[in-house]
């Protein structure tokens, strides 16, 4: 990439202290993302996405440790002072959680928490502020907005919810969009809606977006890249249509080969992965995925792999027997 | 109406008559379940779909009585539930189980999982504790989990997946002939998801098992369900024969569900979603066709008339004034 990224997330590591001892919820992570990109995250629960997505809002657990650099418009955020920080946040930096409830305050009107927010970061006064929360609505796909102002979020649906932070998360006009399981939570027809609506959004604004989920099915047809994550750590990463066709690291094959297909036949068996997932207070020796992986032989067992290129430099993955590479091409 | 003629007509383990289900909510009533007939045939597996709150789980707990119904009959192997009480119940019901959705909350978390196994034994007075252990036993290997390393600890040592690995042995170990799995793989991740529907289809053939299949995701209904009915708003939209019903879905619900489905292909661009707006409130559900305030094909019809549900293809039913197949 010439252009500088928009973010660009250096070496991050997040270690938590736990009862049983210290848990390395993010493992040396390096990502980029250009202005305008969308960038999926992928991978099972507890890899560590939300914690990520965390280090990079600067929002992590108190005793949490932060380690590398975050990188955002020219800025490291690990060592932003807390009151630009903030202002960052409302404005040029924006998120969307699984459940719309954690970004929205239950006891203001859907009206004060949006007018609050346009008025605080772009200082509009109390009528334009009002009058641009009523086109937000109407833009997230909110009927009668006008009504909808002086209603609470407990009044409403959990889409029309997610809607409401959508338009907050959107309002102030963000270069990046972190949206964290914005439909894990909702029913399917509701799911394909706000997918459609962030991805309009995204377009239209020419906002980057970083759109994380357990489902390969929803980054497929709606992200520039995927990075696929696996215990902390980025495990391959490349342009969404190069990661579907000729995937590299086995643990992106089996995650995909065990949703059920709406084409396969009844009763076909599920290509499962056995075992699950290792104890992130109990690092494992070699390659983390080894234990579950058919492919993992010898040096699996005793050295850990780094994420390295392809035959393209923007597809990289972190695997000793890589399947579907080019003989001769990958050491 | 009775839809006598509705569905394969293979021997019926489980039949469900005009079963009507309501709650009363601060003096309003919700209509969760009105008017659904459907058969379960001994053997197979009826997948049943749609949003949240549609009354999947309350159609399951009426067919166990669990939940009471306002009126319809549930007929298990001939017999009429709903007209059953005490010790009948209890000895029918014990052919009946059922699998929730959180593994983890459905264990109690103070009992260790060697006594919460064992307990349907107990009840159903399997007094012989040398007797119970050996059940217990065989019930946690069939569904592969190592009894020694497991009948001693408690629920919260496990994982989402290994609970719901329990629940499957606890609903396993009195030997039911069917199994509701109340949307048994929800909580779960993908990979963890696929084991435990493998487990559910071996399971099924080695104990000759019939299952009501409950689940939001259509994928993973079809992946083990040989015909699939469709609800929405408490109502029964369309039931067929699985594959049947994906490649030429009759309702236009059915479609819209279809659609939604997120496929992980990036050559398949998500169609852009046609904003059909959410389903309403089962206390006021629309008149006509519930289905009609977000159905594209809705005309005065839907309004004015209940659509029933009516042959459309072999084996294949829809309750749509418009279906998307003609009747053949
Ligand atoms: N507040 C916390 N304190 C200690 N450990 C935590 C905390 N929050 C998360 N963890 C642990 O950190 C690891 C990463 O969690 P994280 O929430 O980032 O996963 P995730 O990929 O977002 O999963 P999900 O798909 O379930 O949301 C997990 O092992 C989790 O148990
Ligand atoms: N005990 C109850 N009292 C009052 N209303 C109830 C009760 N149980 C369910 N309902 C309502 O009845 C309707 C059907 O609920 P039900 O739980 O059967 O739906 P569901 O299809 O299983 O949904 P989900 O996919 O969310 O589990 C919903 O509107 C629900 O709010
Ligand atoms: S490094 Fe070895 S164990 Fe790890 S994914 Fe590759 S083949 Fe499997
Ligand atoms: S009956 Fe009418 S409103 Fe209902 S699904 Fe059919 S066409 Fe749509
Ligand atoms: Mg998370
Ligand atoms: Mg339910």
């Amino acid at each position: 990439m010439t252009e500088p990224a928009l973010l660009s997330v250096k070496n991050v590591s997040v270690d938590l202290p736990t009862p049983r001892g210290n848990l390395r919820a993010v493992d040396q992570i390096d990502l980029n993302i250009g202005a305008g990109r969308t960038l999926g995250i992928v991978g099972e629960s507890g890899c560590g996405k939300t914690m990520l997505s965390r280090a990079i809002l600067q929002l992590l657990p108190k005793k949490a440790k932060l380690s590398g650099r975050v990188m955002f418009d020219g800025q490291d955020l690990v060592r932003l002072d807390p009151e630009r920080l903030r202002k960052l946040r409302g404005r040029s930096l924006a998120v969307v959680f699984q459940d719309p409830m954690t970004s929205l305050n239950p006891v203001l009107t859907i009206g004060t928490q949006l007018i609050e927010t346009l008025q605080e970061h772009l200082e509009l006064d109390s009528v334009a502020a009002k009058w641009r929360s009523v086109e937000l609505l109407g833009a997230v796909g909110i009927p009668a907005p006008q009504q909808r102002l002086m209603q609470y979020p407990h009044q409403l649906s959990g889409g029309m919810r997610q809607r409401v932070a959508i338009a907050i998360a959107l309002s102030c006009e963000p270069k990046l969009l972190i949206a964290d399981e914005p439909t894990t939570a909702l029913d399917v027809t509701i799911q394909a809606q706000i997918l459609d609506l962030l991805a309009r959004e995204q377009r239209r604004r020419h906002m980057a977006m970083i759109l994380i989920t357990h489902d390969l099915g929803v980054v497929a047809g709606r992200t520039d890249d995927v990075a696929v994550m696996y215990a902390g750590r980025v495990v391959e990463r490349a342009p969404t249509p190069v990661l579907f066709k000729k995937m590299h690291m086995p643990y992106t094959e089996a995650l995909l080969a065990a949703i059920p297909k709406i084409d396969a036949a009844p009763h076909a068996p599920l290509p499962a992965i056995s075992g699950r997932p290792p104890d992130p207070t109990r690092p494992i020796q070699g390659c983390s995925f080894s234990p579950r992986c058919r492919y993992a032989a010898g040096r699996c067992y005793r050295e850990k792999p780094l994420l390295a290129a392809s035959e393209s430099p923007d597809h990289q993955y972190a695997c000793f027997h890589p399947i579907q590479v080019t003989a001769g091409v990958c050491a | 109406m009775m839809q006598e003629t509705q569905q394969s007509q293979r021997d019926p383990l489980l039949k469900v008559q005009n079963l009507v289900v309501e709650y009363a909510v601060g003096g309003k009533t919700v209509h969760a379940v009105s008017d659904v007939s459907l058969q379960v045939a001994r053997g197979e597996t009826l997948g049943l779909v749609g949003e949240s709150g549609c009354g999947k789980s309350t159609l399951g707990c009426a067919v166990l009585q669990l939940s009471q119904a306002v009126s319809g009959r549930v007929l298990f192997d001939g017999h009429d539930l709903t007209a059953m009480h005490g010790d009948t119940l209890r000895r029918m019901r014990q052919r009946v189980q059922l699998i929730f959705q959180d593994p983890i909350a459905s264990l109690n978390p103070r009992r260790r999982i060697g006594e919460i196994i064992a307990e349907p034994l107990v009840i159903s007075g399997v007094k012989d504790p040398k007797k119970r252990q050996k059940l217990v036993c065989e019930v946690l290997s069939a569904v592969g989990l190592d009894p020694s390393l497991v009948i001693g600890r408690l629920p919260h040592e496990f994982s989402g997946g290994q609970c719901q690995r329990i629940c499957i042995a606890r609903a396993l170990v009195l030997n039911p002939e069917f199994i509701i799995c109340d949307e048994p793989v929800s909580a779960l991740d993908v990979s963890i998801r696929a084991q435990i529907l493998n487990l559910l289809e071996d399971m099924k053939a080695r104990f000759g098992l019939t299952l009501l299949f409950i689940a939001h995701d259509l994928a993973v209904v079809k992946a083990v369900s040989d015909r699939v009915a469709v609800m929405y708003l408490g109502r029964l939209c369309e039931v067929g024969p699985s594959e049947q019903l994906f490649a030429h879905p009759a309702h236009p619900y059915t479609a819209l569900l279809i659609e939604a489905i997120p496929v992980p292909d990036p050559d398949v661009r998500p169609a852009e979603s046609v904003p059909v707006g959410e389903p309403p409130s089962p206390i006021a559900p629309p008149s006509g066709c519930r289905f009609r305030t977000r159905c594209p094909r809705a005309d005065q019809r839907c309004i004015d008339e209940v659509p029933e549900l009516r042959p459309v293809a072999p084996d294949q039913y829809v309750a749509c004034h418009h279906p998307l197949i003609a009747a053949g």
